[in-house]
């Protein structure tokens, strides 16, 4: 038994796996009738549907030739979504401006050169303009400094 | 065809025509251009991350401006593919050919003008066709029952596999798994948290908006960052932007055909701009006596496929105006903004709020004027943006993602979850599973296990009703073959050829 289209390999494996997932969680739930569908219903039949479809990918991915595994890079998605957790979780206890200038910096770690000086610009910029079209004109309720500034 | 057509066009002008839907038209065409012209960022992520800033307006005024994002996007693209040979934009990709080749030899500026022109005048068509055809199919349409509109549903997201790139069992997967996670959060009938692991913020399901944003945007950035920023822009070419009396003796035929082709693939379920800008080129290559010029700098390479693309976008508006159906990913989202403004999508919205339809039907018309009369002029302003690199724009766009998902319910959770569905989508891109099918199952979920329970109820658990009803039968029909003609192992190989070519 030989994988020969990796992508298909694991997409096939995804597909088994969500399908299984929504099937063995609608399991808590009641299934009802075909006249008085219970909330099982649809997500079982659905979840079933996926998982024998994820099991033709698989199986098609060790008959048919296909393309190599891709390569994952791991640095824009470490500093993206580190940068994004930080900015959601740091909202609310140190501000709006500050949690920009986080999710400014961390993000551009995550291309391909880091220019100190020229993400500072970008950062100013973006944080006027955000307090200005967000905050002022929007009225969003965002806190703009840290509690004890304030 | 009665009269009252223009009465009701009448109306819709009225509701365009005043200030502030002007001003929204404005910034909607203007903001779709930018983005169109920026290549990494696509209208499915701009219109999710606009979503938010929509709230505060009325009903009509954030329908004007969304629809303005799309077919300002429609423009912007081919502005990008002309000049620097990236599509800003899908439905560019195959002005890339001939355009970027026209630019090569000094006639970037004929080449915009002709987009621009086919553009207009397809603009202008399409928004008539929409004005004509709409309204006689929500008549239609307000006769469906249950069934009829699960049978529609099916036929629409069956539509949207053809489209995906790749492997037809994945494309239907990942359909299923978007009606799959449609379904998280309480269930209407029971009461039911389904799929909420005890989470407070799933109790009302997944936003749609985070979704799309972290499926779209978020992946696309990720993805982006992989790949070398490299552009070649021709700044000091744009300068006669007239086009000869020979141009124009070879546009006209093209931009008609496109406009009509586009028009009609445009309606579709599943179809839209993208869809129509290919079929476009490839019927002009074929009944063109230029044929032989098509990848070499063909006038008609240009001006078919754009006019194409912008008459799809636009006629991809009636199945969502009259039967509140999404036929692609954009227009999910006008409906996800629909039921945000507490606007029932459907064709009681024609008979409901006339105003709304006409309206946003009518500034179509003065947004396509909008984007001829700014766009041209404009080409300097649009030329420095395409030079801004790419390490400006990802992280503004990522500003601009995270307060909008995080404005959605003031919660960092939406934040996180965004995250996370950028995260997937980002394995989708590596595993050539395509994002679009997903989206539009994910707005249809609810609908359909909605309209599949009342229709069994109604049939006392039959479900042979699906094809005793005619239209409804019609539906499944239509997918059942439409899924057999995709899995013959010959259509199979042409539409992988398709897609290659493309």
């Amino acid at each position: 038994m030989k994988i020969k289209s990796p992508k298909d390999f694991w997409a096939g494996l995804m597909f088994i796996g969500f399908g299984l997932f929504f099937l063995v969680v609608a399991g808590n739930y009641q299934m009802g009738s075909a006249v008085r569908m219970g909330p099982a219903y649809f997500p079982t039949v659905l979840g079933g549907i996926m998982a024998v479809l994820g099991a033709i990918v698989l199986f098609q991915s060790l008959t048919i030739q296909g393309g190599p595994m891709p390569q994952f890079s791991f640095k824009p998605i470490f500093f993206i979504s580190l940068a994004l957790i930080l900015f959601g979780y740091l909202l609310k206890p140190i501000g709006f401006v500050l949690a920009l200038v986080v999710l400014v910096f961390v993000s551009a770690f995550g291309g391909h050169e880091f220019r100190a000086k020229e993400v500072a610009i970008l950062a100013v910029v973006l944080i006027v303009f955000s307090v200005l079209a967000f905050v002022k004109g929007l009225t969003l309720p965002f806190p703009l400094w840290p509690d004890f500034m304030s | 065809m009665d009269m009252s057509i223009f009465s009701n066009l009448a109306l819709g002008f009225g509701v365009a025509l005043t200030p502030i839907n002007l001003m929204y038209c404005l910034i909607g065409v203007l903001l779709g251009t930018l983005i169109g012209v920026l290549p990494g960022i696509g209208p499915v992520a701009t219109i999710a991350m606009l979503l938010p800033v929509t709230f505060s307006l009325s009903p009509i005024t954030a329908l004007i401006m969304l629809a303005g994002i799309y077919y300002g996007a429609q423009y912007g693209g081919s502005t990008s593919a002309i000049l620097v040979n990236l599509p800003g934009e899908s439905s560019s990709v195959v002005t890339c050919l001939d355009g970027y080749q026209m630019a090569r030899q000094g006639r970037a500026g004929v080449a915009l003008a002709t987009a621009a022109i086919g553009s207009f005048f397809a603009g202008c068509v399409s928004t008539l066709i929409v004005a004509m055809f709409a309204p006689p199919l929500a008549e239609v349409a307000l006769k469906f029952g249950p069934s009829e509109y699960f049978s529609l549903m099916v036929l629409g997201l069956v539509a949207a596999v053809v489209l995906a790139h790749g492997s037809v069992v994945k494309a239907v997967a990942m359909v299923i798994l978007g009606l799959l996670l449609g379904l998280v959060g309480t269930d209407v009938n029971s009461g039911v948290l389904r799929f909420a692991f005890g989470i407070s913020e799933l109790a009302d399901g997944i936003g749609f908006v985070t979704v799309a944003m972290g499926v779209f945007g978020i992946a696309e950035i990720i993805t982006n960052l992989e790949m070398k920023d490299e552009r070649e822009v021709f700044t000091n070419k744009v300068t006669n932007m007239f086009p000869t009396r020979e141009d124009w003796k070879r546009m006209w035929k093209p931009i008609l055909r496109g406009t009509f082709l586009g028009s009609a693939l445009g309606i579709l379920p599943g179809g839209g701009a993208l869809l129509a800008s290919f079929g476009a080129y490839t019927l002009e290559k074929k009944v063109s006596k230029y044929g032989h010029e098509f990848g070499k700098g063909a006038i008609e390479g240009v001006a078919a496929p754009e006019a194409a693309n912008n008459a799809g976008a636009q006629t991809s508006f009636i199945p969502l105006l009259t039967l509140g159906i999404p036929s692609n990913a954009v227009m999910a989202l006008m409906i996800g903004a629909m039921m945000i403004q507490g606007i029932a999508p459907g064709p009681q919205v024609m008979t409901e709020k006339p105003e709304l339809f006409w309206g946003m039907i009518a500034s179509m018309w003065v947004g396509n004027l909008m984007l001829v009369i700014l766009n041209l002029p404009m080409i300097g302003l649009w030329i420095k943006l395409l030079t801004v690199p790419y390490r400006i724009l990802f992280p503004s766009i990522l500003v601009f993602m995270a307060i909008g998902v995080y404005s959605l319910s003031n919660n960092p959770f939406d934040v996180l979850l965004m995250m996370l569905f950028g995260l997937l989508g980002y394995v989708f891109v590596k595993l050539e599973c395509e994002p679009a099918p997903l989206l539009l199952g994910f707005i249809l979920g609810p609908l359909m296990e909605e309209n599949l329970r009342r229709a069994m109820l109604l049939s006392r658990g039959d479900p042979i009703v699906f094809f005793t009803k005619p239209i409804s039968a019609g539906f499944l029909i239509a997918s059942i073959a439409l899924l057999i003609i995709l899995l013959l192992p010959n259509i199979r190989k042409k539409r992988e050829e398709a897609f290659v070519e493309a």
